[in-house]
């Protein structure tokens, strides 16, 4: 490791460890670190932003590229501005309509393709037969309608609805457990990875 | 450069130089392979446009009974004359090729080939074609029958609710708990803290999570509490803010609304997410909402106000975060419980009627997923197949 690395990883090490120190208690090293890294990443987004966003969707194609079209959506940013003034702010209402209608009949689409016909033909493009697989079917399509059941809101679960859906939010912990589970790992993986991170920096500050 | 990917491409696929080495050179007779068959060049159906079709036969070395081949080299031109430029190798078996990021309204031009030991294959040509963008995507039509069902059913409801009509909505442990944690809150003297997610303005989750904002904020000006909401998004916070001042208006209080106490943090997952454990902990919150979009920062907020001993009350659709919400917080809105708390607290005609629009949509779910399973079984695919929308 060079010195220039040796510098920049112990610069690392010790905001790592700045941020752990939130394990024991709130303390002036994480509030340190926490404000750093909230700085550096607004300034970085906000470069980012700049350039992503407003070089290459205003500049270039009004300025440079002459697509005028780009103008009704550089207007309507402007239009966000306005809530700098307090007499002027509720023109900015408009473009956050826009902004959420646009982006909701959108995913109204997207939804219906991705969470109802993909899950809906998963689940009866198999066949029921009288062997382990359709067993498993079976499990599958019983537990699909009880969680769904569960999720009725407009009548009272009494009765055979009351067992179904009980059945049902059992069978969507048991989902949650091993959606859990397998998260959990993950965090660990990146623990494991980060504590690595420190030691090799220590072998790499001490020798070894 | 052409050979030199030719030579690349066929040492890869066949490991030649290891053959070359066993065999003397002068006893091999190589001959090129068989060409491919007819290329046919289309726009792809139903796409937004940029994308062109190619497809050939395959050529008769790359069967069972063949030589072999090691692949397929495609070449492009906007001009029938070319120059056509060499954009892609695929191996062998491949019968058809889709060729993105074009210009809509340029005519293409292809050129196919099949090579083996670095030999090219006589060329077949195909196009020209057109790259073109629909606008109505017709394999999707079955999506627009059932909004356009669910939106009539969504109507008649919205319509009968703005008439009077009460809906009943099924007690929720989390809803009931808004208003407790609130009073907790105002006995304690301190602050209540709603966080709404890492979502967009334009997210089902972050809408509904405006909607429990405003009761929020309503009951919180009411008390004289002070609720702090540190934003993701700086949409998301327009709006909140306009959430939260609207609240204040609406109980006669407007002089109250502190737009301070509604403000952004940074569009970084992690250091937002710092910045609110460090809140948590300085201001100590006697109530936390998250309600909206969450992710990995999930557990984190919600194990930080449980050290702090906040009372929690997390509502989210990402159903990965749900689990660490169940295990940290008090009170959890699963999915969508969340919107439903959003209409069961506004007691808005359209979003109790959208509410009653979604449960009779799940009727039509259940039916469909049993009538499915029975037509599967007796072997009538052609049902299931009705939602293979691509």
């Amino acid at each position: 490791m060079t010195t220039g690395q040796l510098i920049l990883n112990g610069i690392a090490a010790f905001l790592t460890l700045c941020i752990f120190s939130f394990l024991y208690k709130d303390n002036p090293f994480y509030k340190f670190a926490e404000r750093l890294v909230a700085g550096v990443a607004t300034g970085y987004w906000t470069i980012l932003l700049y350039h992503t966003n407003f070089t290459d969707k205003v500049i270039e194609p009004i300025f440079i590229n002459g697509q005028y079209h780009y103008i009704i959506p550089a207007v309507l940013g402007i239009m966000m501005w306005t809530r700098f003034s307090r007499k002027w702010s509720w023109i900015s209402r408009y473009p956050i309509a826009f902004y959420i209608g646009i982006g909701s009949g959108v995913s109204i689409t997207v939804y219906l393709y991705t969470y109802l016909f993909k899950q809906l033909q998963a689940t009866i493009s198999t066949p029921l037969t009288l062997d382990l697989a359709g067993l498993n079917v079976l499990i599958i399509v019983i537990a699909v309608l009880s969680a769904l059941i569960y999720f009725f809101f407009s009548s009272a679960h009494k009765g055979i609805f009351n067992v179904a859906s009980r059945f049902g939010i059992y069978v969507i912990m048991i989902g949650f457990g091993a959606g859990f589970g397998l998260t959990v790992m993950g965090r660990v993986a990146l623990l494991v990875q980060r504590i690595i991170f420190l030691r090799d920096y220590i072998v790499a500050l001490f020798g070894g | 450069m052409k050979v030199f990917l030719v030579l690349i491409v066929s040492c890869w696929l066949t490991d030649i130089w290891l053959f070359a080495s066993e065999v003397p050179f002068d006893s091999v007779t190589v001959e090129p392979p068989s060409m491919a068959g007819e290329v046919l060049v289309r726009d792809k159906p139903n796409d937004t446009g940029g994308t062109l079709i190619i497809q050939w036969a395959i050529s008769a070395d790359d069967t069972a009974a063949g030589a072999g081949i090691d692949g397929y080299m495609v070449y492009r031109s906007k001009n029938v004359d070319g120059p056509y430029k060499l954009i892609r190798v695929l191996p062998s078996g491949s019968i058809s090729f889709e060729d993105t990021g074009l210009d809509d309204g340029q005519a293409y031009y292809y050129r196919i080939s099949s090579v083996k030991d670095q030999l090219e294959s006589q060329i077949v040509a195909g196009g020209p074609a057109i790259p073109s963008g629909q606008w109505y995507h017709t394999k999707r039509t079955p999506i627009l029958v059932l909004m356009i069902l669910f939106c009539i059913t969504a109507v008649v409801f919205i319509v009968k609710a703005k008439g009077g009509y009460t809906f009943y909505v099924r007690p929720i442990a989390g809803i009931d708990a808004v208003d407790e944690a609130i009073g907790r809150a105002t006995e304690m003297g301190r602050p209540i803290l709603y966080v709404p997610g890492l979502g967009t303005a334009a997210d089902v989750a972050t809408i509904a999570a405006f909607t429990i904002l405003g009761r929020v904020a309503r009951k919180v000006a009411e008390y004289n509490t002070r609720v702090i909401c540190p934003n993701y998004d700086p949409v998301v916070m327009t709006v909140c803010q306009e959430v939260v001042k609207g609240a204040y208006s609406s109980v006669g209080k407007p002089d109250m609304y502190e737009p301070k106490d509604v403000f952004f943090i940074t569009q970084d997952q992690f250091p937002y997410t710092a910045a609110v454990n460090g809140i948590i902990l300085r201001e100590k919150p006697a109530t936390n909402f998250y309600m909206g979009m969450f992710y990995a920062e999930s557990l984190v907020l919600a194990e930080t106000g449980f050290i702090a001993g906040s009372i929690q009350i997390a509502g989210t659709d990402q159903l990965i975060q749900i689990p660490f919400f169940v295990c940290a917080c008090d009170y959890v809105l699963m999915g969508e419980e969340l919107y439903a708390a959003s209409a069961y607290l506004s007691k808005e005609p359209q979003q109790l009627g959208t509410l009653k629009a979604q449960d009779w949509g799940k009727v039509v779910v259940v039916l469909l997923i049993i009538i499915g399973t029975v037509f599967s079984t007796v072997g009538w695919s052609w049902f299931s197949a009705l939602f293979d929308i691509g």
